[in-house]
């Protein structure tokens, strides 16, 4: 029996072991067990399979995970986050640990009015209704295993009603190892305007697969930015449909990798309606001995006239042994339509370099600086104030660490 | 100040100054001349560290310490600057950002404190008057879509508030009409001082109408070939670069 196989067992007696636990009115029960059927058959994706080619999920199944129980003191998990990564927690928040909702650590007051914010669990006893016509609609899991995996183990999350700005964010302690395996959807509705952020900065140790997909239906403006930084092995997948006419969409990716850390980042943006404009600008740094990907379809359907589409991958190596796949892709079925792509890998500009360098700058930091400067591009592109600072903050202390810790090793 | 003796450096294998003796003292003005090809841009990029070019023969003596074994950001630390010919733009750091840094890091290496913003900001304020330049272009992406003259103020305003005692300005007049000229020359003349030496190097007597200088040395295929006061300046441009072609090749090698 080979790896995969293993533990592909291991998951499923692991669901016939705990689903009896699962929350949720009754029209969750079937869907958990079908979720788990699918992911029997599908198994864990390999190296031949074409949007697994350059990652290799063998060091995810060399661990027999599964589910975390709730943390016994939520407040000593979040202090050792919040010393890890320095990040301000904004003051309206869903907090959870370990996966389950935390509501001491959690505050929503200042959005109650506005919108509904609640955990999964909350949401399954509030307004199941509602759930029903969304939850595990959208993200399939039928057709991916790490969705379906998801989808079968779920107990808890996140259920945000009407949002106008979303950010999600992953942290864990240093040096742990564990697995995130995560599924956002999305819908916008008909004129929504959506602002999703999801900022990654899991251990070093950690494993984190994950999608998001959206749904954007007629004149919605959905923005999504994914800032990747922490995790020893990543694979996030970002999906958009734009099933309505004049949809607007722009998703934004940065990603740091260094040392041994592997990073595949993957798109797709499905224009099925006409009229529809997206933007893509996917920016990847790479240092040590890192792996990234990047892995970007734009798909215009028939149905799909007038679609403008752009899609830019820029990725920045820093080093001589750090790698990047990139494949950015079109696939057209309508003539009437306009779509450039293009991508870039390249190293840091000497003449920059030597023009710092001249008026003073040590190496390091025209060097740190310089990098900054090509992850800027990405964070200024983000609109809300506060977020943009945030993030700024996070990427600008993670750089430092990199390069502090190389010029600490050398 | 500065002492080049027999200096030979070339880029690729490719020898490009092939002795150059030049002494430089506090407070002197040189202007250095020459056809394109001549290996000027290479003395000041030499001069200012860059890697690109390898030193073959010779030494340089700035300040009594051997210059060629420090590292660009030690020269300039040290008191160097290098007014680019092409300042580079950089997309996402602003002149504010960069002159900040540069500062500090000249500071630190002189045994002083950082500036504090508030004493940084003051004076950003006097030495832009200097070249007249705008607040707004010192908050933008540096030199990022700025004009030619705009760019070569930013070099002259770079300079002034780091405030080298050895400042290398490298075809500062190309790309110039003559109003920008004009406020780039006259930052430069502002700034000249007892301390403070200058290297000026040019294709075209124009700039040095402007900024006169103590000495004119006419470089060509590597070599200084004639060295004089501020009228070889006006000679050469009325006879022209062959003139020194033809005698360039036949004359003794000279020094200052």
């Amino acid at each position: 029996m080979n790896q995969a196989v293993a533990e592909k067992d291991h998951y499923l007696s692991v669901f016939d072991r705990s689903e009896q636990g699962g929350a949720g009115p009754p029209w969750v029960r079937p869907l958990r067990h079908e979720a788990i059927s699918r992911f029997a058959v599908l198994g864990f994706p390999t190296t031949k399979d074409e949007e697994w080619k350059y990652t290799s999920v063998s060091p995810i199944l060399q661990f027999p995970f599964r589910p975390a129980p709730p943390p016994s003191e939520e407040g000593a998990a979040i202090a050792a986050v919040e010393r890890a990564t320095a990040i301000d927690l904004p003051p309206d928040r869903l907090v959870f640990v370990n996966g389950h909702y935390a509501p001491k650590l959690s505050s929503v007051r200042g959005v109650r009015e506005r919108l509904k914010a609640l955990s999964l669990r909350d949401a399954f006893g509030a307004a199941p209704d509602s759930l029903k016509p969304h939850l595990a609609r959208y993200a399939d899991y039928r057709a991916h295993a790490f969705v379906a995996l998801n989808t079968a183990f779920m107990v808890d999350g996140a259920y945000l009603h009407v949002p106008v700005t979303v950010v999600e964010a992953y942290f864990g302690a240093p040096d742990t190892v564990y697995f995130t395996n995560g599924v956002t959807e999305i819908v916008a509705g008909e004129g929504a305007v959506v602002d999703h952020y999801k900022l990654v900065q899991e251990s070093d140790a950690a494993f984190h697969v994950a999608t998001q997909q959206a749904r954007l239906e007629r004149n919605a403006n959905f923005v999504s930015h994914l800032i990747l930084l922490g995790g020893g092995l990543v694979r996030n997948d970002v999906n958009a449909v734009l099933d309505g006419e004049g949809v607007e969409c722009a998703l934004n990716g940065l990603f740091l990798a260094a040392d041994d850390q592997h990073v595949d980042s993957h798109t797709r943006i499905d224009h099925v309606k006409p009229h529809g404009c997206s933007r893509e600008l996917y920016k990847g740094i790479l240092n040590g001995k890192a792996r990234g990907v990047f892995s970007g379809k734009i798909y215009v359907h028939k149905s799909a006239p007038k679609t403008d589409a752009k899609q830019t991958n820029k990725n920045l190596l820093l080093s001589e042994q750090a790698l990047i796949d990139t494949k950015p892709q079109l696939e057209i079925h309508n003539n009437d339509v306009k779509c450039t792509h293009g991508s870039t890998i390249g190293q840091l500009d000497q003449d920059a370099l030597f023009y710092l360098r001249a008026r003073g700058i040590g190496l390091e930091e025209a060097r740190e600086l310089l990098t900054h400067a090509f992850a800027s591009e990405i964070i200024r592109g983000i609109k809300v104030a506060a977020i943009r600072d945030q993030l700024d903050r996070t990427v600008r202390t993670s750089l430092g660490n990199q390069f502090r810790a190389k010029e600490r090793g050398s | 100040m500065l002492e080049i003796k027999n200096l030979h450096a070339g880029a690729a294998s490719k020898p490009i100054l092939r002795g150059i003796n030049l002494r430089v003292r506090a407070g002197e003005v040189h202007a250095i001349m020459g056809p394109n090809g001549s290996g000027k841009s290479t003395l000041a990029h030499v001069l200012s560290g860059r890697e690109t070019y390898g030193v073959t023969a010779g030494e340089v003596i700035y300040e009594g310490k051997n210059l060629l074994e420090m590292s660009p950001e030690e020269r300039a630390q040290e008191g160097i600057f290098l007014a680019f010919q092409y300042p580079v733009e950089i997309p996402g750091v602003s002149t504010t950002y960069v002159l900040k840094a540069a500062l500090n890091a000249v500071r630190k290496h002189r045994g002083l404190e950082e500036l504090d913003a508030m004493d940084f900001l003051a004076l950003v304020k006097e030495k832009m008057k200097l070249v007249e330049m705008d607040q707004e272009l010192l908050n933008r992406s540096i030199n990022d879509g700025f004009s030619g003259g705009e760019k070569k103020r930013n070099e002259i305003f770079q300079m002034a508030v780091l405030d080298p005692k050895l400042a290398i300005l490298d075809e500062t007049d190309s790309g110039l009409d003559i109003d920008a000229l004009k406020i780039v020359a006259g930052g430069v003349n502002a700034l000249r001082s007892e301390e403070r030496a200058m290297i000026v190097i040019t294709h075209y007597q124009r700039l040095l109408n402007y900024i006169v200088p103590d000495f004119v040395h006419v470089l060509y295929d590597g070599r200084i070939v004639k060295s004089g006061g501020k009228d070889l300046a006006e000679e050469l441009e009325a006879k022209g670069y062959d003139w020194v072609k033809e005698g360039g090749k036949a004359a003794p090698e000279a020094s200052a």
